[in-house]
């Protein structure tokens, strides 16, 4: 499979990305920078994790301008699968490829820690090596994932089984308490309509190597690379 | 000419130049400086960035070895780790400025050490920190704990350099000057090592980066003197940092790197212009002059003056190959920064300032950079310490119930978990931390080898009060612990030394002191010095911080399958402490915390049995013998223990010990600071192998218990449920707040 890594100025995931896809998973992977107006035949695009123009304004807000950007948007409707972490989220939501945006954390802080997922739906291109219910761990590291939607599309959310990961405790249950930044329902990730996008905050390139102690964001990747397969 | 102000007896005063020092520049220049001069002069000459007070006490430190590639005289220190790589890295304070603005000063504090890093060639890869405040219920210190952590973390997630361990204190004597002590260290080919040198007259001179403005101006300056009533009106000395821009000039200034244009570069820090300018020239025995009308700036009308010494962040000055402007330019526009040639090379050794076509600096770089005055100020054994070394235990108290106070320990401020601070700093970015914030040092490997770099940063300001001497070992000591603790063996060190006015004798006797131990611990370890920096001043009204040498030390992991953590891990677990209990109270947290007394003398240390014990763990370590290993500091054993049970990121453990002291009072036993002791748990039948490398190597060994059950056990003084100790030292930090 052949992975794009956009490169906006001040992503800081992309180093990492470009790396569990390319030396971890040993799929082709090439950086695409942020101001390219062609994208070369990619199989998935990860925007990547960092501070996308400095997060001023608000995170993803300008990164949305970037020429390649449109490009971006061409390759959705073609059906090309696209992973945002994190920042790339955060883009995500910006240019509407995603419903909602992002506040800052309920405690108006930077949070760095493992925390628990609950996989939500299974069906889906970046999920489909796992099956509903199953619990992940995963590192967040964000200011601003504090997850909001308004209530017809959340209801559509929920409907459309479009929400693919909620905050749960060690228990896998989805409680306040479990909830790092007051995201709405626990929500960690969803994807779009048609499944083909999936935004994420939990860092699964930080998860994928037995060295680095956690592996359970192999599961994003393994789910990705099954999907091109078929795909192909 | 602009109308600027005259030079007279009152303007040299108040730029902080003594009358002798004035008259050494005038002998020098041949005539009277000029206004911009006298700013140039006196910043360069500034405590801060001459280190006149220190040079001559810093003499001695050890600097070279082996796989020392660069020891202090660059931006940072380098140190070969084999496989054609090498670490680059180095630590400096922002003491001052964080103070006065704790977000910015803090932020700009990690802006500086990065770039000091990445002006090398390399990637910056991992960050620490050492943070003092004064005492928690101190009316500031809430304030700027909160934006000190907030700066560091502002700046160092949006660079996306993980920030992956480090050391928070709290103690009454930094009420009035914090300390923030940041290092960072970078990964460079051995082959690409740049530094800040202006080769080759005619070659262009280029500035990179943020536009000039007039933030910052005279910070250095501010960094040589006592705070008094009205340093709140310094804010505008402490620089705006601006990440963002930060990062985009790290991916551009490597992304030139890479090409063959580059002769030298070097960050504009301290002094900005200025000092950049006058160091490349001065090292490479050339000059430098520069066109003041091609500076980017932040707004109009800006003089001379204050561009020459404007702190402005994010900038960097090249000097390039001449002919390649172009494709460097090319670079650098790519990133979207501000890029402007600004000068040339020059052959007569002056560093000359050309504003609107008239030359307003012309001074020999070499004076302003290696040649400012050299103080050997006299010292003299400070008198507190004739009341602080009466100290007897007899007078102490002993407390009733040891399991209560162990709990009030462990939730103290300067021994519970510090997860609300790094919990801030995003810890994992690049993934490569294999040991998080929480273990006695933070481990990350490198990618493309099976190595592994272990980081730790530490000093006991208390001990050095007691005994600077002392002190400053132990800095050292319990450094190289930690890390062979993380199965490392150490390498070489960088230090902030933090302290008071050194025109006061007692002060200077302190940092002579405290750097001879530091000294001679560092050559017993092999770990020289590779760079770091001097801070004095920390003072407001008369009133000095302890003596801080704080030490921040690397060592390398051959085999990062081989690296360890300091909690248990699986019950039945043998317990075996290496080294002895000597039970000694003096300048104990126990004391502290518990009786509100900072006396006595330090524990002792011997480096033989310190290098011994050390020894043993490593092998141990390398042989794949044991599953843990902690080192006992702060709190004595019991609270060492303590944190084997519950500090790991899966379950608890608990534990049962029998320890013993010669006929020691309980509170010694489990609360006594004695060096040179580290506790392993190993499977039982690994004992034997254990007992031969400790025999070989001379090393105390006792196995004194086994891991098992939900309760921590010590003989018959402690019986505790481990939950309980646990949420005291988790909540300690958080519940103050």
């Amino acid at each position: 499979m052949k992975f794009g890594v956009i490169v906006f100025p001040g992503s800081n995931c992309d180093h990492d990305c470009y790396h569990v896809v390319k030396h971890v998973f040993k799929q082709d992977a090439e950086f695409v920078w942020h101001k390219e107006s062609r994208l070369a035949s990619y199989d998935c695009l990860i925007l990547p994790g960092g501070f996308s123009y400095g997060d001023y304004l608000r995170p993803g807000a300008i990164g949305k301008f970037s020429p390649i950007m449109k490009e971006v948007r061409r390759f959705a409707s073609d059906g090309g699968l696209i992973l945002g972490i994190c920042n790339g989220f955060q883009v995500l939501l910006e240019t509407d490829l995603l419903p909602g945006a992002m506040m800052r954390n309920r405690s108006l802080k930077f949070i760095c820690k493992d925390l628990y997922l609950r996989l939500e739906e299974d069906d889906t291109p970046f999920t489909n090596r796992g099956r509903v219910g199953d619990m992940l761990k995963m590192p967040i590291a964000h200011f601003d994932g504090n997850y909001f939607v308004d209530d017809k599309t959340l209801q559509e959310l929920e409907e459309n089984h479009q929400i693919l990961f909620r905050y749960c405790d060690h228990n896998g249950d989805v409680t306040t308490d479990a909830n790092p930044n007051g995201a709405m329902r626990n929500i960690a990730g969803i994807c779009n309509r048609e499944r083909n996008i999936m935004g994420m905050m939990p860092h699964p390139e930080r998860c994928s190597e037995s060295i680095l102690g956690n592996e359970d964001g192999r599961l994003i990747f393994e789910s990705i690379i099954d999907a091109g397969v078929v795909l192909r | 000419m602009r109308n600027e102000p005259r030079v007279t007896e009152e303007l040299v005063k108040e730029h902080g130049l003594t009358e002798e020092e004035y008259d050494k520049i005038k002998l020098i220049l041949g005539r009277d400086p000029n206004y911009t001069e006298l700013g140039i002069l006196s910043v360069m000459w500034s405590e801060h960035c001459s280190y006149k007070s220190s040079k001559v006490f810093l003499q001695d430190l050890p600097t070279e070895g082996e796989h020392i590639i660069q020891g202090p005289g660059e931006n940072a220190g380098i140190v070969d780790i084999g496989d054609g790589l090498a670490i680059v890295f180095k630590m400096e304070s922002h003491n001052h400025p964080s103070f006065i603005e704790p977000y910015q000063g803090a932020a700009t504090g990690v802006g500086g050490i990065l770039r000091d890093i990445f002006t090398m060639g390399a990637r910056p890869v991992a960050s620490l920190n050492s943070l003092r405040f004064g005492a928690f219920d101190h009316p500031k210190t809430r304030y700027l704990l909160n934006g000190v952590v907030a700066g560091i973390a502002g700046y160092g997630n949006c660079m996306g350099v993980p920030t992956v361990g480090g050391e928070v204190y709290f103690n009454a004597c930094y009420n009035g000057n914090i300390l923030v002590n940041v290092f960072t260290l970078g990964l460079i080919k051995k082959e690409k090592i740049f530094k800040g040198v202006a080769y080759g007259p005619g070659n262009p001179v280029i500035y990179v980066g943020s536009k000039t403005g007039r933030d910052g101006i005279h910070g250095a300056t501010m960094a040589s003197e006592e705070f008094d009533e009205k340093s709140s009106e310094r804010r505008p000395t402490v620089q705006v940092g601006d990440p963002f821009t930060e990062k985009l000039l790290l991916e551009a200034c490597l992304e030139v790197m890479d090409t063959d244009h580059v002769v030298g570069i070097q960050d504009m820090g301290a002094a900005g212009l200025t000092c950049s300018s006058c160091e490349m020239a001065s090292r490479a025995g050339t000059g430098i002059e520069m066109d003041l009308s091609m500076v980017p700036k932040r707004e109009e009308g800006m003089t001379p003056y204050e561009l020459m010494l404007s702190e402005s962040q994010e900038r960097m000055l090249l000097v390039v190959k001449k002919g390649r402007e172009r494709e460097v330019t090319e670079i650098f526009e790519k990133w979207d920064l501000d890029v402007s040639i600004v000068g040339k090379v020059t052959d007569d050794g002056m560093l000359r300032v050309i504003d609107d076509g008239v030359t307003v600096v012309e001074i020999p770089a070499k004076i302003l950079a290696e040649e400012s005055p050299v103080y050997i100020r006299p010292k003299e054994r400070p008198q507190y310490l004739s009341k602080t070394e009466k100290f007897s235990t007899d007078k102490i108290p002993e407390a009733g119930n040891h399991g209560e106070v162990l709990i009030k320990l462990l939730g103290s401020p300067n021994i519970a978990s510090q997860e609300w601070v790094y919990r801030q700093y995003d810890h994992m970015v690049r993934t490569n931390t294999v040991v998080l914030p929480g273990s006695d040092a933070a481990v990350i490997r490198v990618k493309g080898t099976k190595k592994g770099i272990a980081l730790t940063v530490d000093c006991n300001s208390r001990y050095a009060y007691l005994d600077p001497y002392l002190g400053g070992m132990i800095a050292v000591a319990e450094s190289s612990r930690n890390l062979v603790c993380s199965g490392a063996k150490p390498l070489a060190i960088t230090d902030c030394l933090n302290y008071g006015n050194p025109e006061k004798p007692d002060i200077m006797w302190q940092f002579d002191q405290s750097t001879k131990g530091l000294s001679e611990a560092c050559k017993r370890f092999n770990t020289p010095v590779v760079g770091g920096n001097v801070s004095f001043y920390n003072e407001t009204r008369g009133e000095g911080i302890h003596p801080t040498p704080t030490v921040a030390m690397v060592g390398l992991i051959t085999d990062i399958g081989l690296h360890m953590t300091q909690w248990f891990k699986r019950d039945g677990d043998q317990v075996v402490l290496l080294g002895k209990n000597c039970g000694e109270l003096g300048g104990t947290e126990y004391l502290a915390a518990i009786h509100g007394q900072e006396e006595g003398p330090p524990p002792r240390l011997e480096l033989d049995l310190e290098i011994s014990v050390q020894d043993t763990c490593l092998e141990a370590i390398q042989e794949g013998m044991i599953m843990s290993a902690h080192d006992c500091s702060e709190g004595g054993i019991a609270v060492a223990l303590a944190e084997c049970c519950f500090s790991g990121p899966k379950s608890c453990h608990g534990v049962a010990v029998n320890i013993s002291g010669d006929n020691m009072r309980g509170d010694c036993l489990l609360f006594g600071e004695s060096q040179s002791r580290i506790i392993v748990s190993l499977y039982e039948d690994r004992l034997d192998d254990l007992r031969k490398i400790a025999e070989r190597n001379n090393t105390p060994l006792s196995v004194i218990g086994r891991v098992g059950g939900d309760r921590l056990v010590i003989n018959d003084l402690i019986d505790c449920p481990v939950t309980r100790l646990e949420q005291a030292w988790r909540r300690g930090i958080e519940e103050r707040l």
